[in-house]
């Protein structure tokens, strides 16, 4: 009954769909990472608040009008157009032979063309997620009852100790279900780092699409692929959920 | 020693305390009364600074609470607080509850810590509940928990915001009992409360409070038996 798939495709292709998921799994846990990151100092940040003293506005123009801005800028903008922004703009600013402003020379060269792409496309889904992720984290500190922080401070706590043993462990039961869709959102979207030519799995499908001309075998492949590693995302996330909800 | 003078406090143009004068000595436990929305309980949060005041200047004892430069968390190991929603900390046991402060702001070992926290569930009649989480506990319970907590630090002086309003009646009775015991042990206790005969039995001086300012300041005796101000004895004849 399926013997109009043509799983030879597949096969003769096997090497690059495996490097392929490799690259998108690297992909994946590098966004996941820095975005966490990332995206835990910038929601912070959003809700830095001095109520008075000399603190109040260095805080406010450094620190959360900064993060604001960048947060409503990478929600406001498609994911598609901030990858080219940077893979064609941005990176090349700050990594070039002649005039790079973070790297130059035969280094830059290299980078350039050894990994031009991965460093453009991990960068690009990393700074997007910590957007997300800076959301989720403002979402579930605040969701916190101000109680807590009361509590907290009336006790002799200082506000990093606050956050830290009282308002972010609450929160972080509140948030994992939101990161955990942010994960499994990264996964997807990591495919569109294909446009600038990083071969990770929807490049490879692509190859193999354009090789045969034949579309079903490749995309559905790598459908199945993506399937398996959201399922076992959710399972993983279910499984966090079930240990750290309230005893 | 408590100096309050001419507090004053806007929540946005609101008006919420209007010139607050009072001294309160070492030791001495204070009820303050009034209706809903009078200032009580902004004026106590005013003494551990969960409120900043606009004006005015409040002294606790070696603390100017009203100057900038005043390290407010050395304060608040000074001054312990109890809240009328309990503020329990839900992912943490009865006994992590009372040692979070200690281990994390007095820097005590862990096993010194706990000990101290055995013997204020002891205290507070709880002895048998230290792995209990807040949820499993009744409201009673929690605000007994929350107050073996609030002993912890070893603060000269206790706030209790409203500390049963939020129980159901027949658990009022046990938070009373352990405040009582506490009123007798020598620390100083400013309590925000609508319980009058709990009022008349342990407090040295009564504040009556109305429209963010205290009206009247008496014993128990005259505050309850003989108010000269008009308002207390609108109020307390509503209630009594």
């Amino acid at each position: 009954m399926f013997a109009w798939f043509r799983t030879d495709i597949v096969i003769e292709y096997w090497p690059l769909f495996l490097r392929g998921l490799w690259t998108t799994l690297e992909l994946t846990l590098i966004g996941i990472f820095v975005g966490t990151v990332l995206g835990l100092l910038l929601g912070l940040g959003k809700i830095a608040h001095v109520e008075q003293g000399p603190w109040k506005w260095p805080v406010r123009i450094a620190v959360k009008t900064p993060a604001q801005l960048y947060i409503a800028f990478v929600r406001g903008t498609p994911l598609f157009v901030q990858i080219l922004l940077i893979h064609f703009a941005l990176v090349p600013l700050l990594i070039h032979p002649e005039n790079g402003l973070l790297i130059q020379g035969d280094l830059a060269l290299l980078l350039k063309r050894e990994y031009g792409a991965f460093i453009s496309g991990a960068l690009a889904l990393s700074l997007n997620a910590a957007a997300y992720i800076a959301e989720i984290f403002r979402a579930g500190i605040q969701s916190i009852d101000s109680g807590q922080v009361e509590a907290a401070r009336s006790l002799g706590l200082t506000y990093a100790q606050t956050m830290r043993s009282v308002v972010i462990p609450q929160a972080f039961r509140r948030m994992l279900p939101p990161l955990g869709n942010e994960a499994i959102t990264l996964l997807k979207d990591s495919s569109l780092v294909s446009a600038i030519g990083l071969a990770e799995l929807a490049y490879a499908a692509r190859t193999a699409a354009g090789a045969y001309a034949r579309y079903w075998e490749p995309y559905l492949f790598i459908s199945l692929i993506y399937l398996i590693i959201t399922f076992a995302m959710s399972y993983g996330v279910h499984r966090l959920e079930r240990k750290y909800k309230n005893p | 020693m408590i100096q309050v003078a001419d507090l004053q406090k806007y929540f946005g143009k609101k008006k919420v305390l209007n010139g607050i004068n009072c001294d309160i000595k070492d030791n001495e436990v204070v009820c303050i009364i009034g209706p809903s929305g009078s200032g009580k309980s902004t004026f106590l949060r005013c003494l551990n600074a969960l409120e900043s005041a606009q004006g005015g200047t409040i002294t606790v004892d070696q603390f100017t609470v009203t100057d900038p430069k005043t390290d407010l968390n050395e304060l608040r190991t000074h001054v312990g607080m109890v809240f009328q929603r309990f503020n329990l900390f839900p992912h943490m046991t009865a006994l992590e509850n009372i040692c979070l402060a200690p281990l994390s702001v007095k820097k005590v070992s862990r096993s010194e810590a706990q000990s101290q926290a055995r013997d204020l569930l002891k205290r507070v009649g709880l002895a048998d509940k230290e792995n209990s989480y807040p949820q499993e506990l009744s409201g009673g319970q929690q605000q007994r928990v929350a107050i073996a907590r609030a002993l912890a630090m070893e603060p000269q002086i206790l706030l209790f915001d409203e500390p049963t309003s939020a129980l159901d009646p027949e658990m009022v009775g046990e938070v009373l009992d352990v405040m009582r015991s506490l009123a007798h042990s020598g620390k100083t206790m400013i309590i925000v409360t609508h319980e009058m005969a709990f009022a008349k039995q342990v407090s040295d001086r009564v504040f009556f409070m109305d429209g963010g300012q205290i009206l009247e300041i008496g014993t128990p005796e005259h505050i309850f038996s003989a108010p000269r101000n008009e308002r207390t004895q609108l109020f307390l004849s509503k209630i009594l």
